[in-house]
């Protein structure tokens, strides 16, 4: 059996990152889609981690790469609910296909 | 094969099944609650690296913020044991053919790309040199982001009232 190395790392993350977005493609509720990217956010920090650990072990810039992207990650999220809460507001619903007025 | 090994078997399959089962469930408040499994599962992921600060910033921030944010918002905008419309039958299967084609094609390249070294090495990640970097304004230091991720987040914060606020229909008026 093979030792556990970057490729399983990096595997993993393959499946959580196309996880998230087959959610994102399905779901038709904003809440869901929001969490499909937490998701997506949570592979690429795996990616980052693994990378600093497995190849560049003399520096830390991996782990601050995740850190500020946990940070801007916890901003999005706010700032999303605040609008999907507004938009609940004026529409009564949250589903993407009840808010088109700007599509076309 | 080593124990170590193992437990990072557990933990991939236990990430991978409770993702599956948030993008999956139809229940929104089982989603959240499946999402919220699979982000400790990632915790102990980075406990497994021995990066034990970046396990913490994840089950503070993620698990104990964002998971309680989204859980807020299904509170305030979806009625209780209300399921999620069956997606249609076109769309799932297409939505699953893009992702496995794109699945794919990462998984080739990845299955024929060999990486330079590829044993887990020591590292030092301990909280000291992580705050140390982080405050430091020379070489190695990140204090630049730093200062630019606090303004973000003061006019994210700021922002979010703006949005999320009521107003009030006899000051338009």
């Amino acid at each position: 059996m093979m030792q556990v190395g970057l490729n399983h790392m990096l595997l993993l993350s393959t499946c959580l990152f196309f996880l998230g977005m087959y959610g994102f493609f399905t779901r038709r509720n904003l809440i869901t889609i929001l969490m499909s990217l937490e998701l997506m956010l949570n592979s690429v920090n795996i990616n980052f981690v693994a990378f600093n650990t497995y190849l560049y072990p003399q520096n830390l810039d991996g782990v601050f790469f995740s850190i500020f992207i946990i940070t801007i990650a916890a901003a999005e999220a706010a700032v999303a609910i605040a609008i999907i809460i507004n938009l609940f507001r004026s529409h009564q619903s949250i589903d993407v296909d009840d808010a088109g007025e700007m599509k076309y | 094969m080593e124990m170590k090994d193992v437990f990072f078997y557990l933990i991939a399959a236990y990430i991978l099944g409770t993702g599956f089962m948030a993008v999956n469930t139809r229940k929104i408040f089982r989603a959240a609650i499946w999402l919220l499994f699979s982000l400790i599962g990632i915790a102990a992921l980075y406990f497994w690296l021995n990066q034990e600060f970046l396990a913490a910033v994840q089950i503070s921030v993620y698990v104990g913020g964002i998971v309680v944010l989204i859980i807020f918002s299904v509170f305030l905008t979806q009625k209780a044991g209300n399921k999620i419309p069956k997606t249609s039958i076109q769309k799932t299967l297409f939505s699953a053919l893009a992702t496995l084609f794109g699945f794919a094609l990462t998984t080739y390249i990845l299955w024929h790309h060999t990486f330079g070294s590829n044993q887990i090495q020591v590292l030092d990640a301990s909280i000291e040199q992580i705050g140390t970097q982080l405050l430091n304004p020379g070489k190695d230091g990140f204090l630049l982001p730093f200062e630019a991720v606090s303004m973000l987040l003061l006019a994210a914060l700021v922002g979010c009232i703006v949005i999320a606020m009521k107003v009030k229909k006899e000051e338009t008026a």
